[in-house]
């Protein structure tokens, strides 16, 4: 089922994805419209154009499939499902991901995998292709960040500040670069063999969806960052 | 014992004729406080851990133990007082920022005990609410809508959702992780009996609760704790937390041993990892971006249900609530200055923000002025102790109150002020399996069920005073309210009058 969102708000357009039954929904014309797949389950919504803000957020399963750019706040506090980007995404991209997994072609903006948590079962996934931006994986709790890189090899594709108030999960990052000024709580290291193992059904996915030949991308240095205490502000407090 | 700058702030007096040693005071503290001697033949007590919680007064079965004041003299003056001292040893030896629980204890102005509320005489006779009806009832929510009717006259019901509570009082938001699962349960039962709502928090909401849905309020704050569709879907509102009273501008922080068993499965974050909700969302930088979130939820929940906004109460409080009336919120929670809290920077908690009496008038007053007050309801909270604060704060402008502190003192708390060491010896705000278990949910439900019933007969008996038979009629009716001993200041941001005139 097709829905042409040309001269719709987003109430408007999010009625109508709403009340679609068709477990397949196709939004052409996508101009900005902010909320659409929220809460949004066992649905695949393919969008042509370039959707809102608040894509997908709280998702609970099904998939996106965004056939250009997504604004900010893509897939904030998603608990299950796929977003899948054929472009690049905005600030906050996963916020508060706690399932799922999003795969973005180009690039993240600031605050990519901000507070992504996991528990049992549940570990999200958010792929970056390019590089993200400034405060990458901040108060990161759990789940994997993985930063490809492509098109950026001469420098760490991400911006300052990445992984502050860090203290769950890992950012996986191909590249050659770790920067001086990684905050005190995050500790990098390469990636071993084993790990790497892990890993790659994640790049594989990427490039399958994205039509990119895996040889392309490896081999490669890849290392990761973790954080270096679960607690990092105990040690802060005086008890009055 | 080792040696300590300072005196401890209590004496544990042991009367040894009534003594038996049978020992409970050594199993009912869990601060370590009383201990056998090595022979057993003898308890000792280790005062600098004492924090008068009571438990081994009330334990005692003998009434063998009193706690004091420490009767040391400290040298202070007029400018240093023995806390600050004290405070000032204990950072000299850590280095740390130093951490409270509860509300305040600096004696900020109590504007409350500075209102007086009025009552008929003759010309409007007061009204017997035991013998005619009174109605607390209290419909939170947004009302200003275009009033549109069908080609035949009959109203079309545009109306947004709105909560309705049977009394205006409701349960302040305290998190599964600060508090224990029985003081959870105790509020939800006791929400659910009094026809009120209890409030998550931002620990999300424990399976079991969900059945007390359609009277719970679920939180949703910058870290996102246990926030999903079902948990949006289960509760009667939604409530964006922005500050909180007692730290306004400080996100929350559950120390990782909190972060214990279903608390880390409700959070959804690994176990014994800290959980940090920062001061900001960092999706919000303004109410535009607010209203972004408001939507977002509004979307998740099929426009079905309320989104309240809770914020601190700060310098600039009518703009931003101002604001937030044009974000789409449909209520806004405003904290006062003395409110409560599980944890919170000492230095944060005393000095930062404002009144709730004050900051409520003022928001009041704003949003008349600009024509929108039916935009939200609002409900005001921070040390509200009594039915006759819920009256003043309802005529300053309130449509409803929340109730914090006077909830867990109802269950039991004897405000020790240390509910950020987790080791609260009544059950409530700590996480230990031996410690939770001494509260009995269904007997603090029923505390909490006596107290709001009483409060409510209360309230209806000054209503009935007035001459006043409906709760609304009481909304923003500051000519029932007279300042005592407050300076023209005072008295017009209130926007009442002086006793007399």
């Amino acid at each position: 089922m097709k829905i042409d969102a040309h001269h719709m708000d987003y109430l408007l357009l999010n009625q109508a994805v709403r009340r679609q039954t068709d477990s397949e929904v196709e939004i052409d014309h996508c101009l900005g419209q902010r909320f659409i797949g929220t809460g949004l389950a066992n649905k695949t919504l393919v969008i042509n154009g370039v959707p809102g803000n608040a894509l997908g957020a709280y998702l609970d399963g099904g998939r996106i499939i965004v056939r250009g750019n997504a604004q900010d706040a893509t897939g904030d506090t998603m608990n299950d499902g796929e977003i899948i980007i054929h472009g690049s995404s905005g600030d906050a991209t996963g916020y508060s991901m706690r399932g799922g997994l999003i795969l973005v072609k180009g690039n993240a903006g600031y605050r990519a995998g901000i507070h992504m948590k996991s528990y049992g079962e549940k570990s999200p996934v958010l792929v970056v292709g390019g590089a993200a931006g400034s405060f990458l994986g901040e108060y990161q709790a759990g789940g994997l960040i993985l930063v490809l890189g492509i098109g950026c090899e001469d420098r760490a594709p991400y911006g300052y500040f990445c992984g502050t108030g860090m203290h769950g999960g890992r950012i996986v990052v191909r590249s050659d670069h770790i920067p001086e000024n990684l905050p005190d709580q995050v500790a990098a290291s390469d990636l071993t063999p084993g790990e790497l193992e892990q890993i790659m059904p994640h790049i594989h996915r990427y490039c399958e969806t994205f039509g990119i030949d895996p040889q392309s991308l490896l081999p490669h240095r890849f290392y990761v960052l973790t954080p270096n205490a679960k607690n990092p502000y105990q040690r802060l407090y005086a008890m009055n | 014992m080792s040696m300590t700058a300072f005196a401890p702030n209590f004496e544990v007096l042991r009367d040894m004729d009534r003594c038996i040693l049978c020992g409970k005071c050594t199993r009912e503290c869990s601060y370590g406080v009383h201990q056998f001697s090595a022979d057993h033949k003898r308890l000792h007590a280790d005062e600098a851990k004492c924090v008068n919680c009571f438990r081994c007064v009330a334990a005692c079965p003998t009434r063998a133990i009193k706690i004091i004041r420490n009767r040391q003299a400290v040298n202070t003056s007029t400018n240093w007082s023995a806390n600050n001292l004290r405070e000032i040893y204990l950072q000299a030896a850590t280095g740390g920022v130093l951490l409270s629980g509860m509300g305040t204890t600096k004696s900020y102005p109590v504007y409350w005990d500075k209102l007086l509320i009025n009552a008929a005489q003759v010309t409007n006779p007061s009204i017997d609410p035991l013998r005619e009806p009174m109605e607390t009832r209290t419909y939170l929510g947004r009302s200003a809508v275009p009033v549109r009717r069908d080609p035949a006259g009959k109203l079309i019901n545009t109306l947004p959702p709105h909560l309705t509570i049977e009394t205006p009082i409701l349960f302040a938001a305290m998190s599964y992780g600060a508090i224990s699962y029985n003081a959870h349960q105790a509020l939800a039962q006791a929400a659910t009996e009094l026809g009120t709502l209890y409030n998550t928090g931002e620990g999300g909401l424990h399976r079991d609760l969900y059945q007390y849905g359609a009277n719970t309020i679920v939180q949703v704050a910058s870290g996102r704790f246990g926030v999903h569709r079902q948990y949006l879907e289960a509760g009667a509102a939604v409530e964006i937390k922005i500050g909180q009273g007692a730290k306004p501008g400080i996100g929350g922080h559950l120390a990782g041993a909190k972060n214990i068993g279903d608390i880390s499965k409700t959070r959804m974050i690994p176990e014994g990892t800290d959980a940090i909700s920062p001061a900001p969302h960092h999706d919000i930088y303004s109410i535009e971006d607010l209203r972004q979130l408001v939507y977002s939820l509004k979307e998740a929940t099929a426009y079905k249900k309320p989104i309240l906004v809770k914020i601190a109460a700060v310098h600039n409080i009518a703009s931003i609530a101002s604001g937030i009336a044009r974000s789409g919120a449909d209520i806004i929670v405003i904290d006062g200055l003395r409110a409560g809290t599980g944890a919170a920077p000492t230095q944060t908690r005393d000095n930062v923000g404002i009144p709730i009496e004050l900051a409520l008038a003022a928001v009041d007053t704003r949003l008349r002025e600009e024509g929108i007050r039916n935009h939200v309801s609002l409900v005001a909270s921070g040390t509200i102790r009594n039915s006759a604060d819920v009256v003043k704060a309802i005529a300053l402008g309130a449509d409803a109150v929340a109730i914090g502190t006077a909830a867990l003192v109802a269950m039991g708390c004897h405000m020790c002020h240390s509910c950020h060491t987790g080791h609260c010896n009544w059950g409530i705000c700590t996480q230990t399996p031996e410690l939770t278990k001494r509260l009995d949910p269904g007997a603090a439900r029923d505390a909490l069920v006596h107290l709001v019933g009483g409060w409510t007969h209360e309230i209806k008996e000054m209503m009935g005073g007035m001459g006043i038979n409906s709760i609304e009629t009481l909304r923003g009716n500051r000519l029932m309210l007279r300042g005592i001993g407050l300076t023209d200041a005072e008295l017009k941001i209130l926007g009442v009058m002086h006793a007399g005139q």
